[in-house]
């Protein structure tokens, strides 16, 4: 069997999008579609006065894990924050939907999705909105062929349209740097005010949204090191794992069941939920 | 009242029942067919405090998803057509809502009517009011067909355009400027229209308070759009790319797309 472990001890954040999609494949089976020398950038930005980027900040890499044809579509979070936008977006949900082509046709091709990304592109805006709902169609549709495995490793995190696409992963892959959330904190400190979030209170934040309270109230399924090898390792156990029996987006009854025990009128915060809701068997 | 009661009441023609109150839900009947309709609407009572505005959030995203799957799961003759009436101002911005996971309950609506579009439910979104951000995603994004009312009450866009002002450090003034030369940016709906994902953009409808008239023309568009879901034959989202506007307006996604499929096998 062959492994990445080209890069042992090395830190998987510190590497480029272009390079975690490598390190993350079997060594030497990386091959990128659309690359950079192809040039195809958003036709977008120029007249906004924004610099294109000859990706638009997403790689699209075969290869294979563990010796099975697999996609990274790996998000560049240097660029524009990870914003998906027309171009971004749609060699997302364009791999994607070969990605299910193939699988209905019995040829199994593993996905997955490195997520460093604010979410939507606002300079796109709505064309990333249709990009996105495309994305989530393609993720839905898959799952049951094949699990999709999502990784939040980054300081970006995975927040915006994107993190609804995190929920819709058969298993998410965590570092403890990683946040998980719909708004992010400073958006929420401007809509809401510092009362409702204080965006710089750093501990606070990631016991909200963090990769460990994420884990441990069973919205992420693994905890790893920022590593290249553990993160390599995590999302190959994920696909040996096969589709989950049902997928957390699925589980209606269960989250119903959990919000319900909510007090609304209690002060909440990360270790009391994480108490509250590790009785249900939340930590996967 | 808002738009989305408005509309779901003229539709439905039913007593919601069920909780929360903030998620209306109702079966009922358009041009003989029967269909399910969904809303979303203020509830200043709502648990939640920072959704009492319409916004789609914990509640609301997995009631919808509760809803809609239970009539996954009790059709098993003809399938019920699925209509969301939308007018969501967007997901609520608060702490409560990133611990519990607000992210996952607008994923389980996605997740609810993707499954329900592919397992062969007719998914049709009829946008009267707004249909901002997140909350668009998780009801309508999904539909097979989205229609709309012209109206200028009537906005798609990926961000209130006065958090879009705060975030970007535009003024509003210039947020419009940017629009005319980007139809993407714009707030209208003749603008989204202009991308091509419209199944109809529905014309000389009172979109705030309808009369008879209006009703009935919206029913008949609803069916059309009911019938032409069941009868194409893909459960995909592939018809938001058939029309003219998209070849014109999103030739880049097209672009990519083809240029994927020539490298994806070696």
């Amino acid at each position: 069997m062959v492994t990445a472990l080209a890069r042992t001890g090395t830190r998987f954040t510190e590497l480029s999008a272009r390079e975690r999609a490598s390190a993350l494949l079997d060594l030497g089976t990386f091959r990128e579609l659309i690359g950079p020398f192809e040039r195809l950038e958003s036709p977008h930005l120029q007249p906004q006065g924004v610099v294109p980027a000859c990706d638009d900040g997403v790689v699209v890499a075969r290869g294979d894990l563990d010796g099975q044809e697999a996609v990274v579509l790996a998000v560049e979070g240097l660029f524009q924050g990870g914003g998906i936008g027309e171009v971004s977006g749609a060699k997302m949900a364009g791999a994607l939907e070969l990605t299910l082509r193939d699988a209905e046709r019995g040829r199994i091709v593993r996905p997955v999705l490195l997520l460093e990304t604010g979410g939507i592109r606002l300079q796109e805006a709505n064309l990333g909105l249709l990009s996105v709902a495309e994305i989530h169609a393609a993720m839905v549709a898959l799952r049951s062929h094949v699990p999709v495995v999502g990784v939040v490793a980054g300081m970006v995190g995975c927040f915006g349209g994107m993190a609804i696409a995190a929920g819709l992963c058969s298993y998410v892959v965590m570092t403890r740097e990683g946040r998980l959330g719909l708004n992010g904190p400073q958006v929420i400190e401007q809509e809401a005010g510092v009362a409702e979030l204080d965006s710089e209170d750093r501990p606070l934040v990631w016991e909200t949204i963090g990769g460990q309270q994420r884990a441990a109230t069973g919205m992420a399924d693994a905890l790893v090191e920022d590593d290249v090898t553990a993160i390599a390792g995590a999302v190959r156990s994920a696909f040996d794992a096969g589709p989950p029996a049902e997928h957390r987006s699925a589980q209606v009854e269960r989250y119903e069941a959990r919000l319900a025990q909510i007090d609304t009128l209690d002060q909440l915060d990360g270790p009391a939920l994480r108490a509250l809701w590790r009785d249900d068997g939340g930590g996967r | 009242m808002s738009r989305g009661r408005v509309w779901f009441e003229a539709l439905a023609g039913a007593i919601p029942d069920g909780e929360p109150a903030s998620v209306l839900c109702a079966d009922g009947t358009v041009r003989g067919g029967s269909a399910r309709f969904l809303a979303v609407v203020p509830d200043p009572e709502a648990t939640f405090p920072r959704a009492r505005n319409g916004e789609l959030g914990l509640e609301e995203g997995w009631a919808l998803a509760r809803r809609v799957r239970q009539a996954v799961a009790e059709d098993d003759g003809e399938q019920r057509a699925l209509v969301a009436v939308v007018d969501v101002p967007g997901q609520p911005y608060g702490y409560r809502e990133e611990l519990l996971g607000v992210h996952l309950a607008l994923a389980a609506a996605v997740d609810a009517y993707a499954t329900a579009r592919l397992a062969g439910h007719p998914v049709v979104a009829l946008v009267v009011g707004q249909a901002i951000s997140g909350a668009f995603l998780a009801h309508g994004m999904q539909a097979d067909r989205i229609l709309a009312l012209y109206d200028s009450g009537v906005a798609v866009q990926v961000m209130s355009k006065r958090s879009t002002a705060r975030v970007t450090r535009r003024s509003v003034e210039e947020l419009d400027e940017i629009a005319k030369e980007v139809p993407a940016t714009a707030y209208d709906i003749a603008s989204f229209a202009r991308l091509g994902a419209l199944h109809r953009l529905i014309d000389g409808i009172d979109a705030a308070e309808p009369d008879a008239e209006d009703v009935e023309m919206v029913r008949d568009a609803l069916a059309e759009a009911i019938y032409s879901a069941r009868h194409d034959g893909s459960t995909d989202l592939s018809g938001r790319f058939a029309s003219p506007e998209a070849r014109q307006h999103r030739d880049a996604s097209l672009q990519v797309r083809k240029r994927l499929a020539e490298e994806w096998s070696r």
